[in-house]
């Protein structure tokens, strides 16, 4: 199979599935399939302001979708990018918090460190004991995402809470940490308004996209994670420490999955609230699956899937009788075709070409 | 490019008809969604009534994630709908934020305070309900335990659990209360299994009477109650009609009046909107107890006498129950 075969056509085939079997869903409920689609896709990328929504979602989504890339290479399944995001979050919140911030020249190296340190920490505990103790790090990374969420209830209603409010989160984080928003690009004629919440994190997405093909593709580290995530007993044979392999590819998942506060926190909330991931780990699983762990498939998926969430949200809100039920169903569909089903697709394209090819089956 | 610049216009076009059409009011529902039987429900039934009795219609929608809270709540201020109701403590911060950019829509917050000049926020003394009920579930419980179960561990809820315990306590001093919370995510407001989990756990450290205040998770919570032959009691929305026998009775907190008296004063014409805190407490009936024919043989006119007098006590001030969002902290549990 050619290679954009592999990378283009097989997610297409994919994609067109799935929203053939939305579109049955949608015509189910009485609505109008193909009407329901360019409400989505107009609503996505059809403004400024649907832009501004869908490229906001869509950095949260490279930063957890690198996340599990990485940990991928070496055949770590880490699906704990929803606990490291969440701590790093704390991390990024403590940092903005700490100081006065006189500009986000100075607060947003800190927060980078702070929301990457914090997530690489939160991923340590679980590659620590797959490392050293052969604990499963799918079980230990999922269980770690109720602990983040545990701690984060208490520090946000029992420690971090501003005092005099109602809902647990922090008091706003000052002026000087607030990251340029995409409504300075209307001085150059780009109609971004600032009220959308997309802002300068999406420039360190996309250069973490190439700091990680840098690492995985031109790097000693990446190698030797690729190599050990291909056949452990070679790669020990190589001279290839498992245990420092294991333990750095989740540092730098987790780290990565700590950054996307840098967006959602930092970029958007600017304070710390309850649950400021919004499920963004684990599809960050979906949008790794798709990318097929390439940084550069991971951005495309991405941006699919930000135009599903602000594409679905228009929906919801133009479409009164498709429900958020349906919203969920439709973008559970497109994870579904895209990740699960991915070999109902991939194999008979195989076999398409291949016949092609051998003139023969 | 023409094809952007088209839709560019198309997206102009709706946005400026929307915006001379006759303003709708709307509503957004938190997360637990519409049809939690508890509180955005009965957000819901003020909506709807409103819409028969006038008539009129109104915009909603319903918030799947975090995020969409601002969104949601910007494209409801741009659509041109008028006032606009947001059901739930957690657009505090964004409601604050998002508001002086819209002057000319009025806004309404429920569960919290914001302090700008067009918006209007309704608070529940849900410590005072929740007392009476706590009362009533000391009456009425024989092992001496009672339970509360709780959707997450947030400020609102700690009112709730306070004031709970606070009745409890006037009648039965010795009584025991436990108290668990269903969770630390917010699918917290909407697990029932865990919620039917935890009651069943409760009943068997003895606990005959469970109250809730858990949104969705509360049908759980009240199923298991009736399940395990305990009694339970609703909370928000009147839920006496869900089991009836088994349910006590409701804390009731008519957000569905808070949102019917919003959308009748923002869409009556004149341009007086009344902003400012409004407390919805025992005297304004925003809180209370249920009594209807699902519950009237649970309860008995004793114990009604009983709880009659405190809630007159505490209008007059003679009882004052503590308020946890006051000072962040309950003495008493």
């Amino acid at each position: 199979m050619p290679r954009w075969a592999d990378v283009a056509l097989v997610p297409l085939i994919n994609l067109v599935l799935a929203f053939l079997v939305s579109g049955l869903v949608v015509l189910y409920i009485g609505e109008n399939p193909i009407e329901a689609l360019v409400i989505m896709i107009r609503g996505a990328v059809g403004s400024a302001y649907g832009w501004g929504y869908t490229l906001f979602y869509a950095t949260n989504f490279i930063f957890t979708g690198l996340a599990v890339a990485v940990a991928f290479h070496a055949r770590l399944f880490n699906i704990g990018g929803e606990g490291q995001a969440a701590i790093g979050g704390l991390g990024v919140a403590l940092v903005c918090l700490a100081v006065p911030w006189p500009h986000w020249l100075l607060a947003l190296p800190a927060a980078i460190v702070g929301g990457a340190v914090f997530g690489a920490a939160w991923a340590a505990i679980p590659a620590y004991l797959q490392a050293r103790r052969g604990s499963h790090i799918v079980i230990t990374t999922i269980m770690f995402n109720f602990i983040a969420s545990a701690l984060l209830v208490y520090l946000l209603v029992d420690v971090l809470k501003a005092p005099g409010q109602m809902s647990p989160e922090t008091a706003r984080f000052p002026e000087g940490a607030t990251l340029p928003n995409a409504g300075v690009l209307a001085a150059i004629g780009l109609p971004f308004r600032p009220s959308t919440p997309l802002n300068l994190a999406f420039l360190l997405a996309i250069l973490c996209c190439w700091l990680v093909w840098l690492l995985i593709w031109r790097t000693r580290l990446g190698y030797q994670i690729r190599a050990f995530g291909h056949s452990e007993p070679a790669a020990v044979y190589a001279g290839i420490s498992p245990f420092r392999i294991t333990m750095l590819a989740m540092l730098i998942s987790g780290a990565l999955a700590g950054l996307m506060a840098i967006n959602s926190v930092m970029g958007e909330a600017e304070r710390l609230v309850l649950d400021s991931v919004q499920g963004a780990g684990f599809i960050g699983i979906a949008v790794a699956l798709m990318g097929r762990s390439h940084p550069l498939g991971v951005f495309l998926a991405a941006i699919l899937f930000g135009i599903l969430y602000q594409g679905g949200a228009e929906l919801e809100f133009e479409m009164p009788a498709v429900s958020r039920e349906m919203i969920v169903v439709i973008q559970a569909l497109v994870i579904l075709f895209t990740g699960a089903l991915d070999n109902m697709v991939r194999l008979p394209v195989e076999r398409f070409y291949l016949h092609r090819r051998t003139g023969h089956l | 490019m023409s094809s952007m610049q088209r839709l560019l216009g198309a997206a102009a076009v709706t946005a400026m008809s929307a915006a001379v059409a006759s303003a709708e009011p709307a509503i957004i529902f938190d997360l637990g969604g519409k049809f939690d039987k508890s509180f955005n429900e009965a957000a819901y039934t003020g909506a709807e009534r409103w819409a028969e009795e006038t008539g009129g219609s109104y915009r909603e929608i319903e918030l799947t994630s975090e995020a969409q809270r601002e969104q949601a709540l910007r494209r409801m201020a741009e659509s041109g709908a008028n006032p606009v109701v947001t059901a739930g403590f957690a657009y505090q911060s964004v409601m604050d934020q998002v508001s002086p950019e819209y002057p000319d829509t009025d806004f309404v917050v429920i569960d919290t305070v914001v302090d700008q000049p067009n918006v209007r926020s309704y608070i529940f003394s849900e410590h005072e309900g929740s007392y009476l009920v706590g009362m009533l579930a000391a009456m009425a419980s024989e092992s001496g335990t009672v339970g509360f179960v709780g959707g997450m561990d947030v400020p609102l809820i700690r009112k709730f659990a306070c004031g709970y315990v606070q009745g409890v306590k006037a009648v039965n001093p010795d009584a025991t209360v436990i108290q668990n919370m269903t969770g630390t995510t917010p699918a917290a407001w909407n697990d029932q299994t865990r919620g039917a989990e935890l009651t069943r756990s409760q009943a068997s450290q003895g606990a005959d009477v469970v109250f809730h205040a858990a949104g969705g998770t509360g049908i759980g919570v009240l199923q298991a109650a009736a399940d395990e032959g305990i009694l339970g009691i609703g909370v928000d929305s009147n839920q006496n009609y869900l089991h009836p026998g088994s349910v006590l009775t409701s804390m009731v907190k008519r957000v569905d009046n808070a949102v019917y008296d919003a959308f009748v004063d923002g869409t009556d014409g004149d341009d007086q909107f009344e902003t400012g805190l409004m407390v919805l407490g025992l005297e304004e009936e925003g809180v209370g107890y249920a009594v209807d024919e699902h519950n009237q043989d649970l309860i008995t006119d004793e114990m009604r006498a009983s709880v009659e007098q405190a809630r007159q006590q505490i209008i007059s001030g003679e009882i004052e129950v503590h308020d946890y969002s006051t000072d962040d902290n309950c003495s008493t549990s």
